[in-house]
């Protein structure tokens, strides 16, 4: 049989509740998704033949296809970089379906990462900071205090919102509207409690003077598998089909997970400015094609770096662009509807891709309306995806 | 062999260190072992002359496996810093200052800014090496305001 180019699509997606303490184990919550994101599709979950997951996730593969039943895995394979790289699993899956090694790739992220471990806590492990563990450089940090996410995170941030004369005051803004989000989406966990610029600024220093409490993620427990094959079943599937029109990651020269201090000009993300390049190049598409946005924030200022990197707005221009009510259902580019990663919960941006689907399906608690959905950025910084109505 | 001074009391005993000692790798053990004898030493390339950090086996710009590990001037600028307020890191007494330093070589590392209180950090301040004892004997490089 020859091999020809096939169109992927998502066909479903699945989540357990999130959680500080889901009560059970991370493959158990890794199995709950991942039945869910296939009874969304109407797919037998003994089907799944390409299995997708991070590199510091927990659960196996055979120990999560026993669960599922799996008949026979085609492909598995696990993306470095954290959160970062979250997309990259949309990328991988979209290429094994186009390549037509697999027909069903489930991609899934499930971790207890508050009632088990945290990641805003200091390590206890030195283990992890050493290459081969998908963080890079990390060892270079530990012996000066710098041992936490939100210390790399201040240290990225710091010299653009130095350059560019942004407050932790206006990160406020980020955190105020993605908690409106979180409040009314029931899956979130703060659901119904919205949150003030005022709240945000009494919240404890976490890195001062860069980060406040209120402008990092959660830490969650929870699991959200997305399934993906060809464009062509997806059709005859249960839901809306989702085509990945272009999905890719960027680790330019020099850049870093987290500890990203190497690279030429510390005021950008170029690892986001690459997905962008490589996205809108391979799409066809730009800026104003997308009708919303799923930004990976685990820290708000990288949030305003990537609507920077992507080209909603000029260079320097993001925290204003954020305060004029651009991200707003109503506004230029609505963005982490869901409530992002602050508001509804941190499943390593898992969470995010998956509400990028239900504003293409226009299922999304806080759906944009006052555009037609054709086209969903997913961004996790260093990859990226296009999620298109078909 | 001089005998201490009868009657002179005895120093005080320097604090033990608390800093966590460096991770060392394999190629940054020259880095680390400079380190502890208070040397200052970046990596070189032994052909195109041009300085890389982190340690590496490999020249990125002409592939060169000739490293040469060269005393730096030990000067650079802070281009971004951090205050880690919580959780409090471990290895500190007090808050420390978490800085990104460029060096006059161009190269860039993480490490401390020390002699100095928190809300006297600037960005672009200009520093001088130092180093700093940490558990296990070892010791680290961090920088002072320049004299």
């Amino acid at each position: 049989m020859s091999r020809t180019f096939t169109e992927a699509a998502i066909a479903g997606i699945g989540a357990t509740e999130f959680s500080k303490e889901s009560g059970r184990s991370e493959l158990q919550l890794a199995a709950e998704c991942a039945k869910s994101a296939c009874e969304d599709a109407g797919i037998d979950p003994r089907d799944i033949d390409g299995m997708i997951t991070f590199t510091i996730d927990n659960s196996d593969e055979i120990g999560l296809a026993r669960c599922l039943g799996v008949k026979d895995l085609a492909y598995t394979t696990r993306i470095p970089g954290g959160g970062a790289a979250a997309a990259a699993t949309i990328a991988q899956a979209m290429a094994v379906v186009n390549a037509g090694l697999c027909k069903n790739v489930l991609i899934w992220r499930a971790m207890n990462e508050r009632s088990q471990y945290r990641f805003g806590q200091n390590p206890t492990n030195m283990q992890g900071y050493t290459g081969g563990h998908g963080t890079g450089s990390l060892l270079w940090c530990i012996p000066f205090g710098a041992m936490t996410p939100a210390s790399w995170g201040a240290l990225q941030a710091a010299r653009y919102m130095h350059t560019y004369g942004i407050t932790n005051a206006d990160l406020a803004h980020v955190s105020v509207l993605e908690r409106k989000y979180a409040a009314t989406n029931p899956k979130a966990w703060f659901y119904g409690k919205p949150i003030t610029v005022e709240d945000h600024q009494n919240s404890k220093w976490i890195q001062e003077p860069w980060l406040r409490l209120l402008d990092c993620c959660q830490e969650s427990d929870g699991g959200v598998a997305i399934l993906v094959t060809s464009l062509e079943r997806a059709k005859d599937l249960k839901q809306k089909p989702v085509k990945i029109t272009g999905a890719c990651q960027s680790i330019p020269y020099n850049v870093e997970v987290i500890s990203n201090f190497y690279h030429e000009d510390l005021t950008v993300m170029p690892e986001a400015q690459g997905t962008a390049k490589r996205l809108w190049a391979q799409t066809g598409l730009g800026p104003k094609d997308m009708q919303a946005a799923m930004l990976y924030e685990a820290f708000t200022p990288h949030l305003l770096m990537q609507l920077e990197a992507f080209g909603f707005c000029g260079k320097g221009e993001a925290a204003k662009f954020v305060r004029s009510g651009a991200l707003e259902l109503d506004g230029i580019i609505p963005t982490n509807t869901h409530g992002g990663l602050l508001g509804e919960a941190y499943i390593h941006g898992m969470n995010s891709m998956a509400e990028g689907v239900r504003q293409v399906r226009g299922t999304s608690v806080n759906q944009v309306t006052r555009r037609k959905v054709e086209n969903v950025l997913v961004s996790s910084g260093m990859a990226g995806a296009v999620l298109s109505a078909v | 062999m001089s005998t201490p001074t009868e009657g002179a009391p005895a120093a005080p005993a320097a604090p033990k260190p608390i800093r966590i000692a460096p991770i060392v790798t394999p190629d940054a053990k020259t880095f680390w072992e400079a380190c502890d004898r208070e040397e200052f030493i970046g990596q070189k390339c032994g052909d195109c002359g041009q300085f890389v950090f982190p340690p590496r086996p490999m020249c990125p710009h002409c592939h060169s496996l000739n490293r040469q590990e060269v005393k730096l001037a030990g000067t650079g600028k802070v281009v971004s810093w951090t205050i880690p307020r919580h959780p409090p890191p471990f290895g500190f007494r007090e808050a420390p200052i978490v800085a990104v330093i460029e060096l006059a070589e161009g190269i860039r590392m993480v490490s401390n800014v020390v002699g100095i209180k928190p809300e006297d950090v600037k960005m672009d301040m200009e520093v001088e090496v130092l180093f700093e004892d940490t558990m296990n004997k070892h010791k680290v490089h961090v920088f002072k305001p320049r004299t």
